[in-house]
């Protein structure tokens, strides 16, 4: 009976301070419009891509070329954060693959480094270089590729013969057409691609008009994808509306899933724990850019926005709102506390790899070097905060006691007891 | 806790109440006017409900940890990690071959799916090899096989199977030659199919002539979904669907294969390979590091891969030990962190499992005995350190025994105490996606099948009753079974 009542108490304490905050509906409101405004600047710094590139090809100069990647790099800062939205969110998961897929077999798209290898049964379009071939033999099927097209490199070559480094389009596509291999390894340096190989009068490498019209392309294909991605998130759009229909719980697990997903398993394993345990700039994520400092950087930012329910726009403006991180509070502000301040330190964490290669000129690719102990121990120190965030995300799990989105509606929760009998 | 695992407690508290019912819990239903509760959810709690696409194959169980799917995903990345030759700047990814199959995991097992066979004589066989072996040709040999101390005594020459790549101045082993030969199959109702029956031969033999009674076992890569809930199954359980002398009568006997266990130096319960030939997920994914790729393992530490002593190059070319992992090419944490990957690919939620003509399909595979040996359900146990294995309630559908699948499909090359006409069960959760994940529908141990109904054709042996069933049925049945085993 004590029990009971105590229950009972705890049960009307909770009403009452639920007047204070904010409905679950809130919530997932703003956090559907901080997705459009994410997108929608993604989609903005893409269409300045665009331009650039468009002004490269037409004035294949090395300050025009210094202009594009600048862009590519200005258009990575939003993008990045949007991968918060990745691992909840079906229909960003399903689609992401298009934009962001990583790591390449840069060979089936251009001209490689004899180093890079002539041959492998791992994967037969490994030096396919599409911009050097009118006519390739996929599968035993020839393909016309005389015209560069964007049917060509995202319905055929994307992901062709189910071999995920066959990455066709996308940021890392553009990312190696703008910047080239980058041959220096673990030593100091991007790739370092001349303008002149877009020239076609005074053409590097051959083919400069075809390679051209591949990074014309792919960026295009870049910006139609994240055209419709931002409208998904408009008021009608399909991923608000997924998200909003629902029971209000599950689209709270869905937000903190996409938190959880990215903090651990992708960025800090994937991304960073691989790389470290092979000491290999192959598996640095930005890798022919040596940009991978602020690509990690703004993932863990991200993951931080859509908890605290706040982003800064790329002009500056601040977007606030009913955020999960008030609904923890709610429940238990030693929890909400703890996650914020967790997620503060990996932003330290963070801060310090961006440090590393923006002041001291050490690149990330340097850092998880062999043998370079102290630059593996600011990687490790990244992953270690990242581990101790993940683990008050779980605490915030259950705080809010969500209910298991996978199984939600189900004939077994509605009557589990009857299987067992 | 994640939320997902809430639902795993769930179950557990229930299970815990109710275990000593778990033969009530996995006996087979015979009602069909339903579905039944849990099925939608073959892996249980571990079960995904990501979207269908081509990552179907690919995902993690869902009622893992946030905190752990840093494994997960580094273990993916082990999966496709493509190894190079040794020396090489990357000491941590070197040592590929000498010879080798292919260069990582995910070449053969493609998005996780299932290999084929190739398309044509310019396609490379990398989702599919030949295995080698010959008769044993003395006592010592003899002996063993006897004690479960080797599955197959291996070629002298070539090993244990056919490397058809090798890395740069080694000659490969071979090339695997196949012939089809096209076969007419009637069924009731009106209509034929074909079935083409393949014939295998090993063309450029790079180190010389076989030996004269050499047997080959073709493979193709399997799919990869709910290994860690197959390896949970409990022991005991299977042993007990064992029917080695069919005392019940029914022409269906199942075996147990018994194999030598590495890590555990006895032989265990094989449950893994196309002929149950090894004991554990671990097991079996270092067999495959050492064997396909040439990597060397905890479990296999010889830096040159499957050569023989008889491939003298082969044997004495660098290797990519290294002294800091171990004196291997992938030390225990890389074959761990694969192991972990592999146990922990989840078998997709079911598609449209209650659908009326799919409930039918059920009745009918129920009741033409495909379930004497595709055993539709089991209870997992609870392990130690694998909380997404535990105590799960799972829909498999295989006994993961032995069984004689009749002359067509024998490869007369017995592996452990398979005999060469006799096969493990083959898992049939996640079968209909195929299509979806690999873009084909090529089915059996050699992917002679172009589609379920050859696959349910070419079984015979125990199976012969259960086969001539289906070839009965009417059109509109064997479709609604088709559906039924898509669904699954």
């Amino acid at each position: 009976m004590k029990k009971i009542l105590l229950s009972l108490i705890a049960g009307l304490a909770l009403s009452a301070q639920a007047l204070a905050v904010p409905n679950e509906k809130a919530v997932l409101n703003h956090y559907a419009d901080l997705a459009h405004a994410i997108y929608q600047d993604s989609l903005s710094t893409a269409q300045t891509l665009q331009r650039a590139v468009n002004q490269l090809i037409a004035k294949p100069t090395e300050k025009n070329l210094a202009a594009a990647r600048a862009a590519w790099k200005a258009a990575r800062a939003p993008y990045q954060q949007t991968e918060a939205y990745r691992f909840g969110n079906a229909i960003v998961d399903d689609w992401e693959g298009k934009v962001n897929a990583w790591p390449l077999d840069e060979g089936l798209i251009d001209y490689v480094a004899a180093s890079y290898g002539g041959e492998s049964d791992e994967n037969p379009y490994y030096t396919a270089n599409v911009i050097a071939s009118k006519k390739l033999v996929l599968s035993g099927r020839a393909i016309d590729t005389s015209r560069i097209t964007k049917d060509l490199l995202a319905k055929t070559l994307h992901e062709v013969d189910g071999i995920e480094a066959n990455v066709a389009t996308g940021y890392h596509a553009i990312e190696f057409l703008l910047w080239g291999q980058d041959l220096n390894g673990t030593g100091p340096g991007a790739g370092n691609r001349p303008a002149s190989d877009f020239n076609a009068r005074s053409c590097s490498w051959g083919n400069c008009g075809r390679r051209a019209a591949y990074l014309k392309t792919v960026t295009d294909l870049l910006v139609d994808e994240l055209n419709w991605m931002t409208a998904q998130w408009t008021k009608g759009g399909a991923a608000r509306q997924g998200l909003l229909q629902g029971d209000p719980k599950q689209g709270i697990s869905t937000i903190i899933t996409g938190m959880g997903s990215l903090s651990y398993g992708e960025l800090a394993g994937e991304r960073m724990k691989l790389g470290l345990m092979l000491h290999d700039p192959e598996e640095e994520h930005d890798c022919f850019s040596d940009n991978t400092h602020w690509s990690h950087y703004y993932d863990a930012l991200g993951i931080r926005n859509v908890y605290t329910g706040t982003y800064t726009r790329v002009d500056g403006r601040k977007m606030t709102g009913p955020s999960v991180a008030e609904l923890v509070a709610a429940k238990d502000a030693g929890i909400d506390k703890a996650l914020r301040t967790h997620l503060d330190a990996t932003m330290v964490k963070m801060r310090v790899l961006v440090d590393s290669a923006e002041k001291n000129g050490i690149a990330y690719d340097q850092l998880i070097g062999e043998g370079n102990k102290a630059g593996n121990a600011k990687v490790m120190a990244a992953i270690d905060a990242l581990l101790v965030q993940t683990r008050s995300i779980e605490k915030a799990v259950n705080t809010l006691q969500l209910t298991p989105i996978s199984f939600e509606g189900s004939d077994s929760l509605d009557a589990p007891g009857k299987v067992w009998q | 806790m994640k939320l997902s695992q809430l639902v795993a407690t769930t179950a557990l508290l229930l299970m815990n109440a109710a275990s000593h019912a778990n033969n009530d819990i996995t006996a087979p239903t015979s009602d069909f006017s339903k579905a039944e509760a849990y099925e939608k959810y073959p892996g249980g709690a571990a079960t995904h409900r990501k979207k269908i696409n081509r990552d179907v194959f690919s995902q993690a169980s869902a009622n893992m940890p946030f905190e752990r799917e840093i494994n997960f995903k580094v273990g993916n990345g082990f999966f496709k990690r493509m190894w190079v030759s040794a020396p090489s700047s990357t000491q941590a990814a070197d040592g590929l071959g000498p010879i080798y199959n292919a260069r990582s995991c995910q070449r053969c097992h493609l998005k996780d799916g299932r290999g084929h066979p190739p398309n044509g004589p310019e396609d490379n066989a990398v989702s599919m090899f030949l295995r080698l072996s010959i008769p044993p040709q003395n006592e010592q040999q003899r002996r063993q096989l006897n004690e479960h101390r080797a599955n197959v005594i291996p070629e002298p020459t070539y090993g244990g199977q056919l490397q058809d790549f090798a890395i740069q101045g080694h000659k490969a082993e071979g090339r695997m030659h196949i012939e089809y030969q096209e076969i007419p199959v009637k069924l009731a109702g009106g209509g034929t199919v074909s079935l083409r029956k393949p014939s295998y031969a090993v063309k450029d033999l790079g180190y010389g002539p076989l030996h004269p009674q050499t047997m080959l076992s073709p493979r193709v890569a399997p799919q990869m979904i709910g290994l860690g809930l197959l390896e949970a199954v409990d022991e005991k359980d299977i042993l007990a669907r064992a029917d080695p002398e069919d005392q019940d009568g029914d022409g269906i006997s199942g075996r147990p294969n018994w194999v030598w266990s590495a890590a555990n130096n006895k032989p265990m319960l094989g449950r893994f390979g196309l002929k149950a030939g090894a004991p554990s997920v671990d097991e079996q994914s270092q067999g495959a590091f050492a064997g396909d790729i040439g990597i060397s393992v905890p479990l296999h530490p010889d830096g040159a891969g499957e050569c023989t002593p008889r491939q003298k190059a082969c044997k004495q070319a660098p290797t990519g030990n290294s002294p800091q992992f171990d004196n291997l090419e992938a030390h225990k944490k890389v074959t761990d962190l694969v192991a972990f990957y592999s146990r922990n690919l989840a078998v997709p939620a079911r598609r449209k499992h209650d659908a009326k003509a799919v409930l039918n399909g059920k009745r009918l595979f129920y009741q033409s005995g495909c379930i004497g040996c595709h055993t539709p359900k089991h209870v997992t146990r609870t392990l130690p350190e694998r909380p997404e294995q535990s105590h799960q309630l799972i829909w498999p559908y295989t006994d993961m025994l032995l069984h004689d699948m009749g002359e067509g499909l024998a490869d007369h090359r017995p592996e452990g105490e398979a005999n060469g006409r006799e096969w493990r069960t083959a898992p049939l959760w996640g079968v209909g996606l195929t299509p979806v994940v690999s873009e084909h529908s090529y089915y059996l141990h050699d992917g002679r099948a172009r589609n379920l109904l050859e696959a349910i054709l070419w079984h015979a042996g125990e199976a012969q009753q259960a086969r001539d069933k289906v070839a009965g049925m009417s059109k509109a049945e064997r479709q609604d079974l088709l559906l039924f085993i898509e669904s699954l």
